[in-house]
């Protein structure tokens, strides 16, 4: 009885294996560019991983000729015991001539296989061994100037809020996370005090760190919690920092329930899709122009290793040709709001309105920049606290 | 487990891995057929991934390192009749150790000697870690699977707390790992494959090792005797304490060199999955082989392979990347249902003769 199910199953399963078979056309261009992409998150994450697949996807579009290799979740989590020098080995082999590499946990693996593959161009998102001289001639960096977008998140947050208290899901704590929280921060401070102005003492920005850029369970704390905790804390606005989108479905979630609660996404375009109640707007990476830059400069010959930080293009910020970085207002966002937002914008991309000016100091008191001090990139770049004024585990000590 | 010798133990072998092999081709091909994959792209994919070049294979090796490891420490445990479960801790354990020695030891030492020194913590961070389980066992009488699961929670909070704490890197908070080692620290390897020298010398001699002690002196000879008897064992003044510490400490040793391997052979830092659940994997291993030192390394490149092949699923076929979870998954339920066919045939068999004798 068993053996004759087993036989049957195997004939079942032998003739699937087989029949289907018929090998789906396999032409290999060999005039095609093929570049790779490899990605910390699943590539439908609605958030940071998302927005860089549908830049490959912009390349795929924009450049003819080109293909893109792609794997998601590589991390030691999704993926234990694979590496980044193994999976460079890998799509090389496949023909891949342009690597990028899309986390800052990819780091040191990504400068490993940069090494190992001389005649191949690395681009590694996030990451500063172009800045620090580590970096082979074969292997740059990109990032996009995501603190205006995080200020903008932060403004929005501020303006919204009744209570006055702000929560910052906030990813692991590194150079990026501080300048980025603290962006936020700047953009909430702005909107309370000189906007509103209400008592600076009244507005509470908290950041709690989870501990990676997402959630992996018994790893790291559980940002679905973290956003709860801050809803019952009396935060009634959250901005999310990480990868992934707890904080809107969270926010969604204690709406139902009757709270008058908001929430801030993170990476993705399309983040505040299906939580139109709750979305205040998302601060957004557009990838496409700044791929499609790198990979025609590859195929040129003439990419250099280069420490590239894009800026939104301030004449439109939403331009999906030509601006790195982007704020998306949500649904949530009232009329009223989302008038002084882009007034907001209008003075930051005049250069009108600069919030990385001193007088700042950082959350032990110690100096970031002296009175009437202009941040330089650098100087943003490479915060070694959060600022003053921010709740929060600010280093490692 | 080792009571009743089988008559031809490979060909019995043989069975039990190709019947296995089917379940999980029947499995996997109708999974991967209802998702609407061609099932024949997926296996030739999984054998191109894994035998495709020299750096594929070379990746099969990685892999097939610690996994052979780590089985070869759980021969002694299961010939004593001991679940070491704990297994995947010890590894764990063994590249917390390792990492220590990497760290603390200055950086005027030679390369090499750190390196050696780092094995020989490593081993013994894991032998360490086998012990206490092994004293729960024989001294506080809790169950070794339990004790082993306990300590395994024990050192993934160790690992963690090191990695978020102590040994985090300069101004960062990360559970990305902690600082990489510096590059003499790494094990060379060849340029093509990628594999060291040093790490497949070690895991041949650990098999060969294994299989000498267990088939040719009075340990293994002890260990058997006490798994298969316990009473016959005190016949012979065999101490089944002290021997199933020795089975454990053996088992932790081998499993805390894979760990510092995966740490200064994979990784070059430590991080949180620095055991990737090849212990819990060597467990499986070990089973499917049936209990035998030179099937274990056969099965665990079998293993190997398919957990490298699989990558290309999602590369490839856009295969949503937890099909191959899904193959693993199967292997490990494949291997389970074919050990407990053969022990339900086995018992009727046994049912049946003593019936038709008395």
């Amino acid at each position: 009885m068993v053996k004759k199910l087993i036989v049957i199953l195997s004939i079942i399963s032998l003739m699937a294996a087989f029949g289907c078979g018929d090998k789906a056309e396999k032409k290999a261009n060999k005039d095609e560019y093929k570049f790779g992409l490899i990605m910390v998150g699943p590539h439908n994450d609605h958030g940071w991983s998302q927005a860089h697949y549908e830049g490959g996807e912009y390349v795929e579009k924009h450049i003819p000729g080109t293909k893109m290799i792609y794997i998601d979740k590589v991390n030691p989590a999704d993926r234990p015991g694979v590496t980044i020098p193994q999976i460079v080995d890998d799509m090389v082999e496949k023909g891949a001539k342009f690597i990028i590499a899309n986390s800052d946990d990819m780091s040191d693996g990504t400068l490993e296989a940069a090494k190992q593959h001389p005649d191949v161009s690395f681009i590694h998102i996030s990451g500063d061994h172009a800045l620090t001289g580590k970096a082979p001639k074969n292997l740059g960096n990109l990032m996009g100037k995501m603190e205006y977008g995080k200020m903008m998140a932060g403004y929005t947050a501020a303006l919204t809020s009744k209570t006055g208290k702000i929560g910052f899901l906030g990813p692991l704590l590194n150079d990026e996370t501080r300048r980025l929280a603290s962006a936020a921060y700047l953009g909430a401070k702005y909107a309370w005090e000189e906007v509103l102005k209400k008592d600076p003492k009244d507005l509470k920005f908290e950041v709690i760190w989870i501990g990676f850029w997402f959630n992996i369970p018994g790893v790291t704390a559980d940002p679905t919690q973290v956003t709860q905790n801050f809803y019952n804390k009396g935060c009634d606005v959250v901005i999310s920092g990480i990868d992934t989108t707890e904080a809107t479905i969270v926010a969604d979630q204690e709406r139902k329930k009757g709270k008058k609660v908001w929430a801030v996404p993170y990476d993705y375009k399309g983040a505040c899709k299906g939580t139109a109640s709750s979305c205040l707007g998302v601060p957004y990476f557009n990838w496409g122009p700044s791929y499609v830059k790198n990979i025609k400069a590859a195929m040129a010959g003439n990419l250099k290793s280069e420490w590239v930080w894009a800026g939104p293009d301030w004449k439109d910020i939403n331009n999906e040709d030509t601006s790195a970085v982007g704020f998306e207002a949500g649904a949530a966002l009232s009329a009223e709001n989302k008038k002084q937002l882009d007034q907001f914008i209008v003075e930051l991309g005049s250069g009108k309105l600069n919030l990385f000016k001193g007088p700042l100091n950082y959350q032990d008191g110690s100096v970031f920049l002296k009175k009437g001090e202009v941040a330089s990139d650098k100087q943003i770049w490479y915060m070694k606290q959060l600022l003053k004024g921010m709740i929060g585990q600010s280093s490692t000590k | 487990m080792t009571i009743i010798k089988e008559e031809n133990t490979t060909i019995s072998l043989l069975k039990d891995i190709s019947l296995t092999a089917l379940f999980v081709f029947i499995f996997t091909t109708l999974i991967i057929t209802i998702s609407g994959a061609p099932p024949f792209e997926a296996y030739e994919n999984i054998i191109r991934g894994a035998f495709g070049s020299y750096s594929k294979f070379g990746q099969v090796i990685k892999v097939w390192i610690p996994l052979t490891l780590c089985s070869c420490g759980l021969l002694y445990t299961f010939k004593i009749n001991l679940w070491n479960i704990g297994i995947e801790g010890q590894m764990i354990m063994g590249a917390v150790f390792g990492m220590a020695a990497f760290k603390y030891i200055p950086g005027t030492c030679p390369a090499a000697l750190t390196i050696l020194i780092a094995f020989i913590a490593g081993l013994t961070g894991g032998a360490i870690w086998a012990l206490f389980a092994g004293f729960l066992k024989t001294f506080g009488g809790v169950n070794e699977i339990f004790a082993g699961l306990g300590m395994n929670f024990v050192a993934q909070s160790i690992i963690l707390w090191l990695i978020f704490g102590p040994w985090k890197r300069e101004g960062i908070a990360s559970m990305s790992g902690t600082e990489q080692l510096s590059e003499p620290l790494w094990l060379s390897t060849f340029t093509k494959m990628r594999i060291s020298p040093t790490a497949i010398v070690l895991t041949v001699a650990s098999i060969l090792i294994t299989a000498f002690i267990l088939k040719y002196t009075k340990v293994g000879l002890g260990l058997k005797a006490i798994g298969s008897n316990m009473q016959s064992a005190f016949m012979y003044k065999l101490k089944p304490t002290s021997y199933m510490l020795l089975a454990m400490i053996f088992a932790g040793g081998f499993a805390g060199l894979a760990g510092t391997m995966q740490v200064t052979g994979v990784y070059h830092r430590l991080i949180p999955t620095i055991s990737s659940n090849y212990g819990y994997l060597a467990l499986f291993v070990v089973m499917l082989a049936n209990y035998n030192v030179w099937a274990a390394p056969l099965v665990a490149l079998f293993f190997a392979c398919l957990n490298v092949g699989s990558i290309q699923l999602p590369m490839v076929l856009q295969i949503d990347s937890s099909l191959s979870g899904v193959i693993q998954g199967a292997l490990v339920l494949a291997t389970l249902g074919v050990q407990s066919f053969k022990t339900m045939k086995k018992k009727r068999r046994e049912y049946n003769n003593s019936n038709g004798r008395v």
